[in-house]
């Protein structure tokens, strides 16, 4: 990891080589968010805002006043729908979710342990924000990656089990840190992928879950866009 | 015909204390503003609330919608899936002056769903497993009482089993309406909506244009006009 990129930023910029061109992908909050900056030149996605449609396009310039008509995403910031794109109600939305007609969807994590279990959506006492939308795209789509620091200020966050309230149980397909990139084979977890010099030893000693180092571990390798 | 036109002075006339209602939106997003306005003003307390999320308390950075209604202590329950960007809604949950169901989204769109659609409930895959299960249930399946969303075992795959919901009011907002009540939804403003339309004893839509019946072509209608009992015209 370069000495100016953040951990948020390398995190993203791995993602983004796992969607592949034409894939139907919702990006949380955040994180995730980012993952749609650095993809790389002709993979082109077709991203759902769960509030109601396909396409998410860019802010647009002139932005229409609160109180008129106006196109917003999930967190309810103006956005625009790009051709090719469709609207419909919230049923229809999730059902796109649970229904499993997501390619994938790139979620935050709190926690993340060794069955594949997530917590990502409330802290007992200190944040109560509600699930939103983040249970049924964890339930339902066909590949769930999960975004995460690999620590929380010293605090290992790749548990044996989850010790804050779980969004899924069983669900995470992927999970990319700074450090190191798991992927849930048969409900085992494997480290696949180190960062370029961190080593298995230093992956092992800030992660409490129990993994299987791939035999064909390799040095990750990230979207080079606009570096 | 008979008109559906309703002055937003007449809207009092729907409401009580203690009574459920629901209301269209996404962080504000398709909330009829003009009759959250009126549910404060006629001074009704104690509501349940049904919608998606709490919208936002910050005024700069989208619309209040059913925050409205929080702010000025109106709400007694609200099932709800994001309180996130309302922080006078976390305020009143932790300080026990508002209950808040916290549900799924999609749980709470198909639970509408279900409600206006005459069918029993719902089993979803999501939130088993999670404390989603552990929300107080009075609810009796096959003559057993359960006190939590019951679990059932279906070929060999877990479903949680949700209630249907149901409102007295449901209040929604579109971007046309012809006179019949048909209502055409823009983008994101559509999300549960056309849902609600179907899942209360009354539906009040509040549009921003009003067009001739026959204007709308009938295969551009997403709410047909008989679920729709009143329209609140533009100003």
């Amino acid at each position: 990891m370069t000495q100016e990129m953040s951990a948020k930023e390398f995190i993203a910029r791995r993602i983004a080589l796992e969607l592949k061109d034409g894939d139907t992908v919702n990006l949380g909050i955040g994180l995730p968010t980012l993952v749609a900056n650095y993809l790389p030149p002709g993979v082109t996605l077709m991203l759902q805002s769960e509030n109601g449609f396909l396409g998410i396009g860019p802010v647009p310039e002139e932005i229409t006043p609160i109180g008129q008509p106006r196109v917003v995403n999930a967190g309810g910031a103006p956005c625009s729908i790009i051709p090719g794109g469709s609207t419909f109600d919230t049923s229809i939305s999730f059902a796109l979710m649970r229904g499993g007609h997501l390619d994938a969807c790139v979620l935050g994590g709190l926690q993340v342990d060794e069955n594949a279990d997530l917590a990502n959506w409330m802290v007992p006492g200190k944040s109560v924000p509600g699930m939103g939308g983040a249970m049924d795209l964890a339930v339902g789509a066909k590949q769930v990656i999960v975004a995460m620091e690999h620590t929380a200020k010293g605090e290992k966050k790749i548990l044996k089990k989850c010790d804050l309230p779980l969004t899924a149980k069983g669900r995470v397909s992927t999970l990319v840190t700074e450090k190191a990139l798991f992927r849930f084979h048969d409900g085992k977890l494997v480290l696949e992928e180190y960062a370029p010099g961190v080593s298995v030893e230093e992956i092992r000693a800030e992660t409490e879950a129990s993994f299987i180092v791939s035999d064909k571990l390799k040095e990750m390798v990230i979207s080079q866009v606009g570096l | 015909m008979k008109s559906k036109k309703l002055d937003i002075e007449q809207v009092a006339s729907f409401l009580h204390d203690g009574m459920t209602i629901m209301y269209g939106g996404f962080m504000g997003n398709g909330t009829p503003p003009r009759l959250i306005q009126a549910i404060l003003d006629s001074g009704v307390k104690d509501l349940t609330m049904i919608g998606d999320d709490t919208a936002f308390s910050d005024a700069t950075k989208g619309p209040e919608g059913v925050g409205l209604l929080i702010r000025n202590k109106r709400i007694r329950k609200m099932i709800t899936g994001h309180i996130g960007l309302n922080k006078e809604a976390q305020r009143q949950m932790i300080a026990g002056e508002m209950e808040i169901e916290l549900c799924p989204i999609g749980s709470i769109a198909e639970r509408i769903r279900a409600g206006g659609s005459g069918l029993g409930g719902v089993l979803t895959p999501t939130g088993v497993g999670t404390s989603v299960e552990d929300v107080p249930q009075d609810l009796t399946v096959n003559g057993q009482k359960y006190t939590k969303k019951p679990v059932f075992n279906i070929n060999g795959r877990d479903f949680l089993y949700e209630t249907p919901l149901r409102a007295e009011l449901a209040v929604l907002e579109a971007v046309h309406a012809d006179k019949a009540g048909n209502l055409v939804y823009y983008t994101s403003m559509r999300n549960h909506n056309p849902l609600m339309a179907l899942a209360a004893d009354t539906v009040i839509a509040e549009v921003h244009q009003i067009v001739e019946v026959g204007c709308i072509d009938p295969d551009h209608v997403m709410t047909p006009g008989v679920l729709v009992d009143y329209l609140v015209y533009p100003k």
